[in-house]
């Protein structure tokens, strides 16, 4: 029997899709199995596993972990990873960003029968505020109000032709949850109130105010932002020597042994200049949890 | 050294790697497409098939093997996904949903790699080893089977033939593919890539400090290597390239950024070789070189001066990036999935200030020509090149040519209906998604930043590029539906107007260059085909830009 062309056609795409996938699929893939099985890579095909000191195996050192305890607070002895939005933090079955923009700033505050959801900005500040006081330094940052969270006011109004508002009738300062007190006390003449939560700003003109702190804030970048993976296992060195006398302290020991392990555990640019300088923060405590202060 | 000079000397080795290796890759590649001999291989391969591998196809013989070849994916794939629960190595996951299952395998098999799905959550092993990753590589081989299909359309004089599909998806995938991406695989496997067959559920440690946490697993480094060689983008884990099992150390960033360049910007170093005017091959490389080079340093400049509220705040562009990358590399990569069609991500951009995102998202509306991905970078730059040629012709009253080929109606309004499909997708898809509940639903970012969102769905569907303003929920019946469709008809209904117009070509004598025609290897052809390109562009998307990237940026 004669099958027409076009029928034939797409046999011979079913039978060239089965050869590929045997090739492509199958023997390619075990072709990299077999050679990432030789020494020296077999490990790192394995997930780069790294043990703990009595030789369990405690994670890998390219995955971060959270060194926090039951509640969330940092745990004092431990350098501490950046933030995290995989899962609960760090959970490797569910790696993910924030994906939240550059102006998102105003906060939905919870209120019954809401669930909050902390702008991007507040929960950069919320951050910053909550290192600087772990450390001992300012959290203070650009847009940020002293307790922590976006300073963002919503100014309700006519518009003027630039789309300003230039007699407001009425300014609320919009992460900040009534009773607290608002960051500035008057704009162009209204008092500022603070926010109602679960009332509807949309309609106000945001304003973000920048305030006085000092565009290199004491609390480096990479301890307020989220990474891409959510289970990034490296800080800066600048976060790390923050840390350093808390973990010196905690630990009881002189704040040079604990640099000395953070230099061990440091990474510089590949070649000179791929990437940027990072301190393994997996590795770093096990080392620390190994010889220092334990 | 300062992150701004390690920036620099990042991308100037990129560049570097990519002037040296364009050449012989590119003679490589020629040689595979023209050579007449068949290796034992491959001649078994042919019998398998049933295909008579030395008959040369006409364009509609060849479009419709392009086209049964990859319904053919298209059903496997899903059925694949709709039965992993029956299959080995499925970890336990279940049947993915049908409207999802659609998606992603459009989304595969039209090399776009676009994931409503979560890869650590969703798939099993199997499905990603011998289904996703296949079309990886045979996604990828089919585009530069076209590519090569419309080489032959300029090089052929008074033929119907344009080649065989079938040789030349076996070739490129067994000649070209497999060795890159076996090598690549190995080099990531060495830079901590994760390359075995666990069980995460069997791989639950303690963490330091007496947590559990359960380790992911799979034949990553195989998948990964061929993700980015092939242009396809899609990660076998969510976070994609910025997940340390995919991409662990600063210099496997710097690799999969270069298997992801080396394939598209070789392939003008073959259409050179093809037309036998390998001076032709260096205009159209250097028009991608150029629309690259200048996208890059504004993306890089962008994120470095971090303009906008939170980037303020935090003082950098940090918000979604990798400690290990650092911002600038992480903007490079940004560019170059964008510029390509591979959509793969090392940061995310819907943290990104408001016109370094814009960027990635002109990178795609510019329809990854610059330099676009295996294949379809060069048969896009191909076509815009012969709109160019058609502009210069009409301000000079003459009929057009292009490498000894006139370039009448017929091959303009196939050029014109190829540059159409695109932005018509784009824009119908997202003007839909904003006028229906359905599509406003999805975004997590409000203001001109969700439109942002949406707006990137689509035009990342409709140039099979892949990657996400992230925070949009796509896994809805309606988003997984319509961009399925945007896939579909973005990649395959250009491809039937690029082998129409290679045929057409194909059976053109050659006709002489005379005194009016118009150089096409000069700076000044160089500038034209970049001009028209960003001209054609700024026109059709500006208005959108404008209430989206434009009106959140520029205050």
């Amino acid at each position: 029997m004669r099958m027409p062309t076009w029928i034939r056609g797409h046999l011979a795409a079913v039978r060239a899709l089965l050869v590929l996938t045997a090739v492509c699929g199958v023997a390619y893939p075990l072709a990299v199995f077999a050679v990432a099985q030789l020494p020296g890579l077999e490990d790192r095909a394995g997930g780069s596993l790294v043990s703990a000191p009595g030789g369990r195996t405690a994670g890998s050192r390219l995955i971060g972990q959270s060194f926090t305890d039951r509640d969330g607070n940092p745990i004092p002895r431990y350098f501490q990873s950046r933030p995290s939005n995989a899962g609960d933090g760090y959970d490797p079955t569910a790696s993910s960003a924030s994906n939240l923009g550059p102006e998102d700033v105003v906060d939905t505050l919870p209120a019954p029968g809401v669930e909050g959801a902390p702008s991007l900005l507040t929960q950069v500040c919320a951050r910053s505020k909550a290192v600087g006081d772990l450390e001992g330094v300012s959290g203070a940052r650009p847009f940020c109000t002293p307790d922590g969270v976006g300073a963002v006011l919503k100014v309700f109004g006519a518009r003027a032709a630039d789309g300003t508002v230039r007699h407001p009738a009425r300014v609320v300062s919009a992460d900040q949850a009534c009773p607290a007190v608002p960051f500035v006390r008057e704009y162009h003449g209204v008092r500022v109130e603070c926010a109602r939560p679960g009332e509807d700003l949309a309609a106000g003109l945001t304003v973000p105010v920048r305030g006085g702190a000092p565009s290199r804030p004491r609390v480096p970048a990479d301890a307020v932002t989220a990474s891409g993976s959510g289970l990034d296992p490296h800080i800066s060195p600048a976060y790390a020597r923050l840390q350093a006398p808390r973990v010196a302290r905690a630990r009881g020991v002189p704040v040079e042994r604990v640099l000395e392990a953070v230099r061990h555990n440091r990474t510089g640019r590949a070649l000179g200049f791929m990437g940027e300088p990072v301190v393994n923060v997996v590795r770093l405590n096990l080392e620390l949890d190994r010889g220092v202060g334990s | 050294m300062s992150s701004t000079t390690a920036g620099v000397l990042f991308l100037g080795s990129l560049v570097l790697a990519l002037v040296l290796t364009h050449r012989p890759l590119g003679d490589y590649m020629y040689r595979v497409y023209s050579g007449t001999r068949h290796t034992r291989v491959e001649r078994w391969i042919y019998r398998l098939v049933g295909v008579r591998p030395d008959a040369d196809q006409r364009w509609g013989v060849y479009a419709r093997a392009v086209l049964a070849f990859s319904v053919v994916g298209v059903l496997f794939l899903y059925g694949f996904q709709r039965l992993q629960n029956r299959l080995l190595l499925s970890l336990g996951m279940d049947p993915v949903k049908p409207d999802q299952a659609w998606n992603t395998a459009v989304s595969f098999v039209t090399n776009t790699n676009w994931q409503s799905y979560s890869g650590e959550s969703t798939m099993g092993h199997l499905v990603q080893m011998t289904g996703l990753a296949v079309q990886n590589f045979v996604s990828a081989a089919v585009g530069m089977a076209v590519a090569v299909a419309l080489m032959r359309g300029f090089a052929r004089r008074r033929t119907e033939g344009l080649g065989n599909f079938w040789v030349d998806l076996v070739r490129g995938t067994l000649r070209i593919l497999l060795p890159i991406a076996f090598l690549g695989a190995v080099a990531l496997v060495a830079g901590g890539v994760v390359q075995n067959l666990q069980d995460p559920a069997d791989h639950t440690v303690t963490t330091v400090t007496g947590g559990s946490q359960t380790l992911p697993g799979g034949p990553v480094a195989s998948q990964e290597a061929i993700k980015e060689l092939g242009t396809n983008g899609g990660g076998f884990f969510n976070a994609n390239s910025a997940h340390p099992f995919e991409n662990p150390t600063s210099w496997t960033n710097w690799l999969e950024m270069l298997l992801i360049l080396l394939i598209p910007f070789a392939l003008t170093r073959t259409f050179g070789r093809m037309v036998r005017q390998p001076r032709q091959g260096y205009a159209i490389a250097a028009v991608m070189g150029l629309l690259a080079l200048v996208s890059v340093a504004l993306t890089m400049t962008l994120q470095a001066v971090h303009h906008g509220t939170v980037p303020t705040a935090v003082g950098a562009a940090a918000e979604g990036t990798e400690a290990r990358f650092g911002v600038l590399d992480s903007a490079v990569f940004a560019a170059v999935t964008t510029l390509t069609s591979t959509g793969a991500v090392d940061s995310f951009h819907d943290s990104y200030t408001s016109l370094g995102g814009m960027m990635t998202m002109l990178n795609m509306l510019l329809g990854e020509v610059a330099p676009g991905g295996v294949g379809s970078g060069l048969y896009g730059m191909l076509v815009l090149a012969v709109i160019t040629v058609f502009v210069a012709g009409l301000m000079v009253g003459r009929t057009p040519e292009y490498l000894g080929k006139k370039i009448g109606a017929r091959e303009i309004k196939l050029a014109s209906l190829y540059f159409l499909v695109m932005p018509a997708l784009v824009l119908a898809g997202t003007g839909a998604a904003a006028a229906t509940g359905h599509g406003r639903a999805g975004m997590l970012n409000s203001g001109p930043h969700g439109l942002s969102e949406v707006l990137y769905a689509f035009t990342s569907a409709s140039n099979n590029n892949g990657s996400a303003f992230a925070g949009l929920t796509v896994n809805t019946v309606w988003y997984d539906t319509a961009l399925g469709l945007c896939m579909a008809v973005g990649r395959f209904l250009p491809i039937v107007f690029v082998l129409a117009l290679a045929g057409s070509l194909a059976r053109q004598g050659h006709t002489p260059e005379s005194d009016g025609t118009l150089p096409t290897h000069r700076p000044q052809f160089v500038g034209m085909v970049a001009g028209v390109t960003v001209v054609l562009v700024a026109l059709t998307f500006l208005p959108v830009l404008a209430l989206g990237p434009l009106a959140e940026g520029v205050h």
